[in-house]
């Protein structure tokens, strides 16, 4: 028995001499502790919680337009100077305005301790106010931890930007950038036609593919030593500066083209090191069945609903408060499960210089007269909290346990 | 997209990702030799079930007796063109030379929605329904979200009435599922 014991103690586990070194790491990349995949930020760390760490390399982010498309370029554009602050690649697509004024208005990275200021000056305001009454009646309550309103990281990954501060042109030189202007490419070549995809979709995966190529993107190149990630942005897919009708009519002239693009478009950031951020104006697309099909055909989809024009905006439930983000989707790579935040209720707000997106507090209301439009409201938005599967059983809303 | 064949002991794999990219951006294909997705350009899913026929064909002495096709995800074919008729075409082409031909086993995924907008998909999982044997749909739980029961699962086998429905909850790298009420946060 001492024998068997002694002999359980060793492990047939030898660590191999020599392993070789390390293959160096992507520069603003970290792995994912879920599934392994190396994960690139947003721009925006409270959106990096809200997808489960961040982008995942080779995956497709597609962010619903907001009414006016004011919040989803902020998140745009975040995504691009996430990039040029990281050292990555960009390539920037777009039919509404020249790429090179995109990427001019990128907004500046906020260093380290003014961050901190900014934010350890809000904190302070609030810690004055409450040291002063302590609590009487829930006095049990004292000693728990404050609800922590937006998701927090610990890890340092991802930046944060000033919105208000342009980037400085230096840094924006320091990276290489691809641009894809539709009205200034040359007619699509005759193998295109096959494609049987509108032209300007076509000529974007063509100008996608041979940058993937060329640059070495895909591994083609062994020679290349240091790997870089490209950061595709394309801006408004499906408007009809695209030449798309997507967005004007009921019955589309090509109802497949926009679905097959993002088909063909995640095969290729499937084999290559990039991540693509696309905003859709899905508000304006009439078809829902379409809308229905890109949201199954991307990795991750994030709604923006912004009070700006609607009854909300004078609503004194959502007076902190801009919009609110729906996440329709989160993709489960390697693994059969996603870390899926546990609020549902996620909206997001311009502050004076960030933009954030925090868990959706409604304040207590604590008027003498309840008022009836807010209860319907809450009604109404009770609706749209999303289950963890896609699909939600309609049925008597009974209590199954 | 992908199809996966089990027959003759071996996994046959087709990856749509790689097949559509293949097509779209690789040199002049052989004429004798169509992509499996040639319906991207073309409309017509005969290759595809061209595709499955070879592979199924028996090679050597021996026959393969119950082949398994697995098809992830039937919706996708219409996102990329294909019309309703010639999806329900195909799955009935496969139906015909794996379950009755050569005894063994189709299985589909389809994605759905009660409340979808998406009649050509409908339509489809309508037809795939009237002419399954069995049915499992998934679901959320009409409650909302809950962190111990992740859905449930609607069990109808065709020919009789009766609907079991099993709730899940998803792991890392499993699944474990429990009648209703059962779940790890009643008991």
């Amino acid at each position: 028995m001492a024998a068997a014991g002694g002999e359980r103690g060793r492990t047939s586990f030898q660590r191999r001499p020599g392993a070789g070194p390390r293959p160096s790491a992507l520069p603003g990349t970290r792995p994912s502790l879920r599934h392994g995949q190396l994960l690139l930020s947003s721009g925006l760390p409270s959106l990096d919680c809200v997808l489960g760490g961040g982008i995942a390399v080779g995956t497709l982010l597609l962010i619903e337009e907001d009414k006016y498309g004011l919040y989803s370029n902020l998140l745009f554009k975040y995504f691009l100077t996430e990039g040029i602050v990281c050292g990555h690649d960009l390539f920037v697509a777009s039919a509404k305005e020249h790429p090179d004024n995109i990427l001019k208005e990128l907004p500046a990275p906020l260093l380290d301790d003014t961050y901190r200021k900014e934010l350890g000056d809000e904190a302070a305001v609030v810690n004055s106010e409450d040291f002063q009454d302590s609590m009487k009646i829930a006095w049990r309550y004292q000693n728990l931890p404050k609800m922590e309103t937006s998701p927090t990281t610990y890890t340092k990954f991802g930046h944060y930007y000033d919105i208000s501060k342009k980037m400085p042109p230096e840094l924006c030189q320091s990276v290489k950038r691809h641009s894809f202007y539709l009205h200034e490419e040359l007619s699509f070549e005759p193998k295109m036609k096959a494609w049987n995809m509108n032209s300007g979709y076509a000529r974007l995966l063509q100008s996608i593919q041979r940058i993937i190529s060329q640059e070495g993107f895909d591994g083609s190149d062994p020679q290349k030593k240091q790997r870089n990630v490209l950061r595709i942005g394309i801006q408004s897919l499906g408007s009809i500066l695209w030449g798309d009708d997507v967005c004007c009519s009921d019955t589309p002239e090509d109802p497949h083209s926009l679905t097959k693009f993002l088909y063909v478009l995640r095969g290729l950031l499937r084999k290559s090191l990039s991540a693509c951020i696309i905003t859709v104006p899905s508000h304006l697309v009439q078809n829902k069945a379409i809308m229905e099909r890109v949201t199954n055909l991307s990795d991750m989809v994030v709604g923006l609903e912004s009070f700006i024009g609607s009854e909300r905006e004078t609503n004194p439930l959502y007076k902190d408060y801009h919009g609110l983000v729906h996440v329709r989707q989160i993709p489960r790579l390697n693994s059969l499960i996603c870390d899926v935040s546990d609020t549902k209720d996620l909206a997001f707000r311009l502050k004076r210089k960030l933009f954030t997106i925090e868990r959706l507090h409604l304040p207590p209301d604590l008027s003498d007269t309840v008022s009836r439009a807010s209860k319907q409201d809450l009604a109404g938005s009770a609706k749209l909290l999303s289950s963890g599967c896609g699909a939600v059983a309609m049925g008597k809303k009974h209590l199954d346990f | 997209m992908k199809i996966w064949l089990l027959t003759h002991g071996q996994l046959v794999f087709l990856e749509g990702l790689k097949s559509c990219l293949d097509l779209l951006f690789g040199e002049e294909q052989q004429p004798g030799q169509p992509s499996p997705l040639q319906f991207v350009s073309s409309c017509d899913l005969r290759a595809l079930f061209d595709f499955v026929r070879l592979s199924l064909a028996p090679c050597g002495s021996a026959s393969w007796k119950g082949p398994v096709l697995l098809v992830d995800d039937l919706s996708v074919l219409l996102s990329l063109g294909a019309t309703p008729v010639a999806v329900l075409d195909f799955i009935h082409y496969c139906r015909v030379s794996v379950c009755c031909q050569l005894q063994g086993n189709v299985v589909v995924l389809v994605h759905s929605s009660e409340d979808s907008e998406d009649e050509e998909n409908e339509l489809v999982v309508n037809s795939l329904c009237h002419h399954s044997d069995l049915i499992l749909w998934a679901q959320g739980l009409a409650t909302g979200f809950c962190k111990d029961v992740h859905g449930q699962v609607r069990h109808s086998p065709a020919e009789q009435d009766l609907v079991q429905i099993y709730q899940y909850k998803i792991q890392d790298r499993n699944v474990t599922f429990f009648a209703p009420g059962l779940s790890a946060a009643v008991l």
